[in-house]
């Protein structure tokens, strides 16, 4: 049976690549069908998406940022090439579903429509879902949502049909610069490392992975990032926890006030009163 | 702005190193970092409120039979019902796809306090509705006592399990008070509980009612107010500003107020112990909806997601 067992497979976004073309938002709304969800103006530099969301599998964020030193590799600073005050950096970085180790909406699902996949991947079933709303505000980065005229619960599957058949996903299919990049979880984990040193080596000392690493509070992200910034730049939570880290404890908790409550409704009756 | 860094009111204060700079975080547009829920007030908040009240009805019920308080059993039995019943009904209308509400028992998950919630409601609510029909028709009343038992019994989880429920969850102004969230919970349980005793039960039987509201009174707000400090100035600040905190405050005086005056006037006074009743099921119902809505306003502000993670990375470092 092991042996049947494919490899836990992943997303690897190197946002330092990403063009902002926004192919893989519009890839994932065509392969998953996924419906419009307004076409509004919002002003957020290029983003008018917003976020992530049941209809927005994928979310390209643009940030403008105005800061120094903005060229790696520049020892001069009169260098027209080099430093430049007041000069403009765009990140761009396209989100989307973690699919954790420690995975909350699949947690806290009362009607296991929520599932793990033999890829390690994080899916819900449609035709299961009762749109009671639990895994929306479990999710510690926001990610799942309610699809409002439908009821039901919608995320990002990470192409689960196209996996069965040995296709990559449709996103990643689409990234025009590999800043997507799909497969085999470790090895994407290796990649990312030589990724990050030959970034820092080449003076990009902003550069980060996130997500990357099993021991942080949702035992890594089965789709993880290399950031330009830090994570709450981007709308990402820079430290999540798995909420039903602490269920246990909630269990204790509840328990103990369950029985205050019998023993003092219990006192309540006793004694010589009337 | 974008990317821009935001100042924010330092948590705590005590014992903290003045090394540490004034907290301040980053954002993406100002936009929260996760979903707030999409539970409907009125079904949800509701439903805390009303799952209290009928849990703890069904232990008062059980305690007035046994002590031979014949119109105190049957309000409590009733009410636990009723109470019971339109909790369902709003949690059933707040589903996507309400037909699909037996979804919820194809699996046994722990995991899941919606889960638990809904085989403790499978049980508890059949067994508080023989309960309450038995009283009510006086028939089948070996049948009843049993089932009476049963709701007793199930009655305190079905009263504090919704702590779990919303604490269960990344909404910081919910999770990070799971430990007091479920005394705050049976305390407002018992609240609710006392005051319906009291505002149906004669003064002479509802003695229990006014020293279940007096107790519990006193649990919702010490829990609540320990809960509300432990979580420090930015998570805690939902509870005591705004309108989810301006309902805490009244809730909070409400329940006071009824719990006392219901102890002492109510004891002779029917009327007296009818309006202070009212007060306490108000109150109850108010410092549920005052939790709930802190749990909203908590989700939408990314600076209560954002900063206590960077704290506690910080502090790792």
């Amino acid at each position: 049976m092991a042996t049947n067992q494919p490899p836990r497979m992943g997303f690897f976004t190197d946002t330092s690549v990403c063009i902002g073309c926004k192919a893989c938002e519009v890839a994932c709304k065509e392969w998953n069908q996924v419906p419009e969800d307004g076409l509004n103006f919002t002003g957020m530099s290029y983003d008018n998406t917003q976020g992530l969301s049941a209809d927005s599998w994928r979310h390209v964020a643009f940030i403008e940022q105005t800061k120094l030193s903005m060229h790696p590799g520049s020892t001069h600073p009169e260098s027209t090439e080099g430093t430049r005050p007041d000069e403009l950096r765009w990140l761009m970085s396209s989100d989307v579903c973690k699919h954790c180790t420690h995975a909350a909406c699949l947690d806290v699902c009362p009607t296991g429509a929520l599932f793990r996949t033999e890829f390690g991947t994080v899916v819900v079933q449609d035709d299961v879902c009762n749109g009671c709303g639990y895994c929306i505000p479990a999710c510690p980065y926001g990610v799942i949502d309610i699809r409002p005229d439908d009821g039901r619960a919608w995320k990002c599957t990470m192409c689960y049909d196209r996996l069965q058949v040995g296709m990559e996903p449709a996103c990643a299919k689409a990234c025009p610069t590999d800043s997507i990049q799909f497969g085999d979880l470790d090895e994407l984990r290796e990649r990312a490392d030589t990724r990050l040193a030959t970034l820092h080596d080449a003076g990009v000392s902003d550069a980060r992975l996130y997500g990357h690493d099993p021991a942080d509070g949702v035992g890594g992200d089965g789709a993880f990032f290399l950031l330009l910034d830090e994570p709450e730049v981007y709308g990402l939570p820079p430290d999540p926890v798995v909420t039903t880290r602490d269920l246990p404890a909630m269990w204790r908790c509840v328990c103990a006030a369950a029985a205050t409550l019998a023993v003092g409704i219990a006192a309540v009756f006793g004694g010589r009163h009337r | 702005m974008n990317g821009s860094k935001v100042s924010m009111g330092r948590r705590g204060g005590r014992g903290e190193r003045a090394m540490v700079p004034d907290a301040s975080f980053s954002s993406y547009y100002g936009r929260p970092v996760i979903k707030e829920p999409s539970w409907q007030e009125p079904d949800i908040a509701g439903y805390l409120y009303l799952g209290g009240l009928a849990g703890a009805s069904s232990a008062i019920a059980l305690g007035a039979q046994l002590t031979r308080r014949p119109a105190l059993e049957r309000a409590s039995k009733i009410g636990a019902l009723a109470a019971i019943g339109a909790g369902m009904v709003g949690l059933l209308h707040d589903l996507g796809r309400p037909a699909r509400f037996v979804n919820m028992l194809r699996v046994f998950k722990p995991t899941s306090p919606m889960n638990m919630g809904s085989w403790l409601l499978s049980a508890y609510g059949p067994a508080a509705g023989v309960s309450a029909l038995t009283a009510a028709t006086g028939r089948f009343r070996r049948i009843g006592g049993v089932a009476t038992a049963g709701a007793a019994a199930l009655g305190p989880l079905v009263a504090s399990y919704t702590a779990a429920l919303i604490c269960d969850t990344a909404v910081p102004s919910w999770h990070e008070g799971f430990r007091e969230m479920p005394f705050v919970f049976v305390g407002s349980a018992a609240t609710a509980a006392g005051g319906l005793g009291m505002v149906a039960a004669p003064t002479h039987e509802a003695g229990p009612a006014r020293r279940a509201a007096l107790l519990g009174g006193a649990l919702e707000v010490g829990a609540a107010r320990l809960m509300e400090r432990r979580m420090g100035d930015l998570i805690g600040k939902p509870y005591r500003e705004g309108g989810s905190g301006q309902k805490m405050r009244i809730g909070e005086a409400l329940t006071a107020v009824g719990a006392v005056c219901g102890a002492t006037l109510g004891r002779r006074s029917r009327v007296a112990a009818v309006v202070s009743g009212a007060a306490l099921l108000t109150s109850s119902a108010l410092t549920r909806v005052a939790i709930f809505e802190a749990g909203v306003a908590s989700a939408r502000e990314p600076a209560h997601t954002v900063v206590p993670q960077r704290e506690r990375l910080g502090a790792r470092q």
